[in-house]
């Protein structure tokens, strides 16, 4: 049996619960806790020395900024050359609108290799269109080749982060899901040992099946180019052995010009294992005949991404390069892990990238899961301001909320209409105070400390008391004060 | 040197003990202070909850009411963020060239209470003394959206008889996050409780910021669990002298 008896996580925004309710089993969790806590405080501790030798962070920031900046403002452009230049170079590149598009371009091109079995790189785009599902159904199965992923489909989990998806299961929870799925009774939790497990398991694979699915980190207009960075080399295999290759893509995923990976390679790594440079970064253009896949395909997805495109303030959710550093520094993620959000992308870039993915119909509660600290925009490599994006995205969900009528009588929405009015004239904030203070004078214990309070004044009193009001305001202090001053 | 006290609706309605202190501390530097009878709130709640419009109202009045000041002062580095950080784009939101004007020309002159002692009145040494073990919590707004930096470090590390006790992991979000402590309430307790864990683990009497919001937050904890621990607005340290000590509160 598995050490935590956990639910199956669910990473669809359409049928995920809210945040707020999402994450109460995850809370009550002391292992899971412990596993992201401890995994995201070593890689932030790696993360945070290797920034300091680097006197030219902030303008490397600002370069990287400006590159995607400029790349996502001219993203037509660029995408269209990337086409040009990857097919004169032998690539076929596919344009998919949505999820549904995405599967069916690349069921369609695996039955044209007659494949019935497919080796994946660590792909979250293709989490995201769910593509491992919907391939298997079809007869087709998919292996997985990341460590971590390995783990995930072994364990039949989800992932809870985007660079390192099995964070939350530790050493003796993967001894386990190995020896139970690869037969290896006498396995131990030896880092070496379970590491050896997955090679030979991989192996096989890697040898015997001629088609394999990537993602992309970049894909390089100048060249027609696509860049894939990896710690394991499994992906170099991928891209090594197998005929046939299919790139699923993100269509923002485009960088300007080949120079531009300087800027951006020395940022990822940095920002997401805290490395100086990924062991492994594989770079290819097209097909090079007597070397790698001679079959190359390139799905471009766009799956909400346009409708982001369009909208000058949200559009920088798009720069994103997905090195989860926000996660990693997010003291809100580090308390729950990444499936209480619901989807494959969690955390800060998470709670403003799946609502507008799901084009703000679904995931309403993802904006309002932050205390707004700012500690994931301080971190981020190309300057998302990602509190700025969450107060537009929250703005947008009252404004479809307190339409409903069921809201009328929330006690938040009330209150803060009504604080709105308190708030106009001075008198009215003072009669106010006035109300407030007999009010909660009824709730105020001896000791001059509110301990229980109703409806949402509960919410706070569950965990925390609350001074009394004081008998005298401020403003009245100062008016009654002799005039003189000084 | 003129300067008006902007207090805030939660310092006026909740903690009147820090407004007094403002008025204590810089009287006592020389400060001719001002105090406008109609002032209310920024706005801070409604933005941060996603009622902008709501939002529109108190940054309109926040301008109309302070056009014409020399200098405000806040004793709350969130309310300043909101002002310096959500102000511009609301304001733009609004299209009034006028009130645009009006605010372009008053932000520069609305300091924190910590930037105006040491940027605009260039102190550091106030004067003050205050006999306690002393941690100090970076708060998320002060340290992240208003850059104070060292200046909280040198004004207390001038306070006779304060020993500073260094907090672990200092610029980590308590969890309070306005509405997020309702709306999240089990997320931010959960982070309150590591925030705790830390501030406890000082030895410190007192736990000080630049902001009530988060110390309501701890001090609400800090008294829930006895934890043996109580939270001051840095305000009140820096007001405390040995002939006039600091209110001593609940």
């Amino acid at each position: 049996m598995s050490a935590t008896v956990e639910e199956h996580a669910i990473l669809d925004p359409t049928l995920a619960k809210p945040f707020p309710q999402a994450v109460l089993p995850v809370l009550r969790n002391p292992q899971l806790r412990k596993n992201v806590a401890h995994a995201i405080d070593v890689i932030q501790a790696k993360r945070a020395k290797l920034v300091a030798e680097k006197a030219d962070w902030q303008e490397l920031r600002t370069a990287a900024a400006a590159i995607r900046s400029h790349a996502l403002d001219n993203l037509a452009f660029y995408l269209e050359q990337f086409e040009t230049r990857c097919t004169a170079a032998g690539g076929q590149v596919h344009w998919a609108a949505d999820a549904v598009e995405a599967r069916q371009i690349i069921l369609d091109l695996l039955r044209k290799e007659g494949a019935s079995e497919v080796i994946k790189i660590k792909t979250m785009t293709s989490a995201e269109i769910q593509l491992n599902p919907f391939i298997e159904a079809s007869g087709i199965r998919t292996y997985e080749t990341d460590l971590a992923e390995i783990i995930l489909q072994l364990g039949d989990q989800e992932p809870s982060h985007i660079v390192v998806p099995a964070l939350h299961i530790n050493r003796a929870q993967v001894r386990e899901i190995f020896a139970r799925k690869m037969g290896l009774e006498n396995l131990s939790d030896d880092p070496k040992e379970l590491t050896n497990a997955a090679r030979t398991y991989l192996r096989r694979k890697f040898l015997d099946v001629p088609t394999a699915i990537s993602g992309a980190n970049f894909l390089i207009a100048e060249t027609g180019g696509v860049a894939v960075v990896e710690s394991e080399g499994n992906g170099r295999m991928c891209l090594t052995l197998p005929r046939t290759m299919i790139t699923l893509a993100g269509i923002e995923k485009v960088l300007p010009r080949f120079q531009d990976l300087e800027v951006m390679l020395q940022l990822l790594a940095r920002s997401a294992t805290g490395e100086r440079m990924n062991p492994y970064t594989s770079l290819w253009t097209g097909v090079t005949p007597g070397d790698g896949p001679q079959t190359f395909h390139v799905v471009l997805l766009d799956n909400g991404r346009s409708s982001i495109l369009a909208r000058p303030k949200h559009r920088q959710t798009l720069k994103c390069i997905r090195c989860a550093a926000c996660m990693n520094t997010c003291p809100v993620y580090r308390q729950t892990g990444g499936h209480a959000y619901g989807s494959v992308y969690p955390g800060p870039i998470g709670a403003i990238l799946t609502p507008q993915l799901a084009e703000m119909h679904h995931a309403q509660s993802l904006p309002f899961a932050s205390s707004l600290c700012g500690a994931c925009y301080e971190v981020c490599p190309v300057k998302i301001n990602i509190p700025e994006v969450l107060l537009e995205l929250r703005s947008e969900v009252v404004n479809q909320e307190r339409k409903q009528v069921g809201r009328v009588l929330d006690p938040m929405y009330l209150g803060l209409r009504i604080a709105n009015l308190i708030f106009a004239k001075a008198w009215i904030f003072h009669s106010a105070q006035w109300f407030g203070r007999i009010g909660l004078r009824f709730f105020t214990g001896k000791d001059g400390w509110i301990h229980w309070l109703p409806s949402v004044g509960g919410k706070w009193t569950q965990t925390r008391d609350l001074r009394g009001l004081p008998n005298q305001t401020f403003h009245s202090w100062w008016a009654a004060r002799p005039k003189e001053g000084k | 040197m003129r300067a008006s006290l902007f207090i805030t609706c939660y310092n006026d309605t909740l903690y009147p003990e820090t407004g007094r202190a403002v008025v204590k501390l810089l009287e006592r530097l020389g400060v001719e202070l001002d105090f406008h009878p109609k002032q209310t709130c920024c706005g801070q709640m409604h933005a941060n909850t996603g009622f902008r419009g709501e939002a529109f109202s108190q940054a309109k009045r926040f301008v109309r009411l302070y056009q014409d000041t020399e200098t405000v002062v806040v004793p709350s580095s969130s309310c300043v963020a909101m002002i310096r950080d959500q102000y511009p784009g609301l304001i733009h939101e609004l299209g009034n060239t006028e009130l645009q004007e009006q605010f372009a020309e008053l932000l520069p002159r609305v300091f924190e209470l910590s930037e105006f002692l040491v940027d605009r009145l260039g102190v550091e040494d106030v004067g003050a003394y205050f006999p306690h073990r002393v941690t100090y919590h970076a708060s998320c707004h002060g340290v992240r959206a208003l850059h104070l930096g060292e200046r909280p470090f040198r004004l207390l590390s001038k306070v006779r008889g304060l020993r500073y006790l260094p907090l672990q992991n200092i610029d980590r979000c308590c969890g309070f996050g306005g509405t997020f402590s309702v709306k999240n309430a089990e997320v931010s307790s959960a982070m309150l409780a590591v925030k705790l864990q830390d501030v406890v683990a000082t030895g410190a009497e007192y736990c000080t910021a630049l902001d009530n919001s988060c110390l309501m937050h701890l001090g609400g904890a800090m008294h829930r669990q006895f934890a043996g621990m109580k939270t001051i607005h840095m305000v009140q340290i820096l007001a405390s002298t040995e002939t006039s000590p600091v209110e001593v509160t609940a």
